[in-house]
């Protein structure tokens, strides 16, 4: 199984970022997006998650496929680790949550109301969730923000687990994951071009 | 999608889910209107299906601008819209577990808080039964409303004012069969509108609220 993207071109609020875009993942492959600030990595992978259309362009690969996670963890502060976790795997229809808390180490905080849990806690708990999506392409957007350095390692590991199983990955990050086997892409030769007048209408719009 | 509903109903019972908020509404709504009115018993018993329905579609009103609007702050509603559940069905159980937490114990406690109002007799079954008809399409119609605002800050205030017209026909025919019963007439017409505006929405606008999500979450 692969991911075949062609000639992709994405816009956020109305305005072109990226065009032009080609690239593939394929099983056991993980994919790092580079680009400063706003280049676009997070409406590529928005536009892929299927959470907005693309301008053009051809996506082989169906939302469907995907296990998306953005910096926001969709986690329910009043609810258990537990429950979070137990609620993400039944909606995707898995069963068994204790791998995945023992692989991202949250088995001592399964109990706990997630709103009692640290930022680096919550963020591992938001990867967790991946672990019971039971889904081929993990699409992740800054996932080891507010992580520390064994906790990344952690991440690391549980990636390199998913590819190896026949998964695939693609990661925007800013800082070394500690996978050398990763392919780089890097964003800033497909900025999009402005348009070079807005006119009018659109100012107001 | 019964994981849906669970979580949600948990997320009412909670601390800070908001469950009882709508009934605690309604309570003081009928508990002050007669001390404004006056203890006039004529006066009361005329008013009673009037007021007590629109205190339930108040009530009802209050809880809903954090229907989708928490969710879509925590990341959840992202998330939601990328898992195998599709958003139309995301937004009928929603809607469904809002009417569990509001729509059904304002109905069933509207008996009571009748005998506040002096409601006649024979208005109390019909009471209930519009409730119980009628607050689905409340919360059905609300869930078009906040999939509507979902991204905007201090959505409430626009949700209200583009919920508040797609209510007044349930409101007309669920008072309607409630008023129609304590003057000892006959109010089944009414009733089977309530239902089949409740039938009606329940049946359409999950799709067009779930349209609208689609496009706010872009």
């Amino acid at each position: 199984m692969d991911m075949r993207v062609t000639d992709l071109a994405c816009a956020r609020g109305g305005l072109p970022l990226i065009e032009g875009l080609s690239f593939a993942v394929a099983s056991g492959e993980a994919l790092v997006l580079r680009g400063p600030n706003g280049s676009g990595k997070t409406t590529l992978l928005r536009t892929l998650a299927g959470l907005q259309p693309a301008l053009k362009g051809e996506i082989t690969c169906p939302p469907e496929a995907m296990a998306y996670a953005a910096h926001a963890d969709g986690l329910k502060s009043t609810l258990t680790v537990a429950e979070n976790l137990t609620f993400w795997a039944a909606i995707h229809g898995q069963a068994g949550i204790g791998a995945a808390l023992t692989a991202m180490n949250l088995t001592d905080l399964a109990g706990r109301q997630a709103q009692h849990l640290s930022a680096g806690q919550k963020r591992r708990l938001g990867l967790a969730r991946l672990l019971v999506t039971g889904r081929w392409l993990w699409v992740l957007d800054e996932p080891t923000v507010s992580l520390d350095a064994d906790s990344v390692a952690l991440f690391a590991g549980v990636v390199r687990r998913h590819l190896a199983a026949g998964g695939a990955a693609l990661l925007a990050t800013h800082i070394d994951l500690g996978l050398p086997e990763a392919r780089v892409l890097d964003l800033t030769p497909y900025r999009a071009a402005l348009p070079p007048d807005l006119g009018f209408d659109e100012a107001f719009l | 999608m019964i994981a849906l509903l669970i979580r949600d109903l948990r997320l009412a019972i909670r601390a800070g889910g908001g469950f009882g908020l709508g009934l605690g509404f309604f309570l003081i709504l009928t508990v002050l209107v007669p001390l404004g009115v006056g203890p006039d018993t004529g006066t009361l018993a005329l008013i009673a299906p009037g007021i007590l329905w629109v205190g339930a579609l108040l009530a009802c009103l209050l809880s809903l601008d954090r229907l989708f609007a928490l969710d879509h702050e925590d990341g959840s509603l992202d998330l939601l819209a990328t898992s195998p559940i599709p958003l139309e069905g995301v937004v009928a159980i929603k809607a469904l577990a809002h009417w569990l937490t509001t729509g059904l114990p304002l109905a069933l406690a509207a008996p009571v808080l009748g005998i506040l109002l002096n409601l006649p007799g024979p208005a109390f079954a019909p009471l209930v039964l519009s409730l119980l008809l009628g607050t689905p399409a409340l919360s059905v119609i609300g869930a078009f409303g906040a999939a509507l605002t979902v991204g905007l800050k201090r959505g409430g205030l626009l949700m209200s004012l583009l919920v508040l017209p797609l209510y007044v026909p349930t409101l007309v025919f669920g008072a309607q069969a409630v008023s129609r019963a304590a003057q000892g007439l006959d109010g089944s017409t009414a009733l089977l509108l309530t239902a089949g505006i409740t039938a009606g929405s329940a049946a359409l606008l999950p799709f067009a609220a779930a349209f609208a999500l689609r496009i706010n979450l872009r």
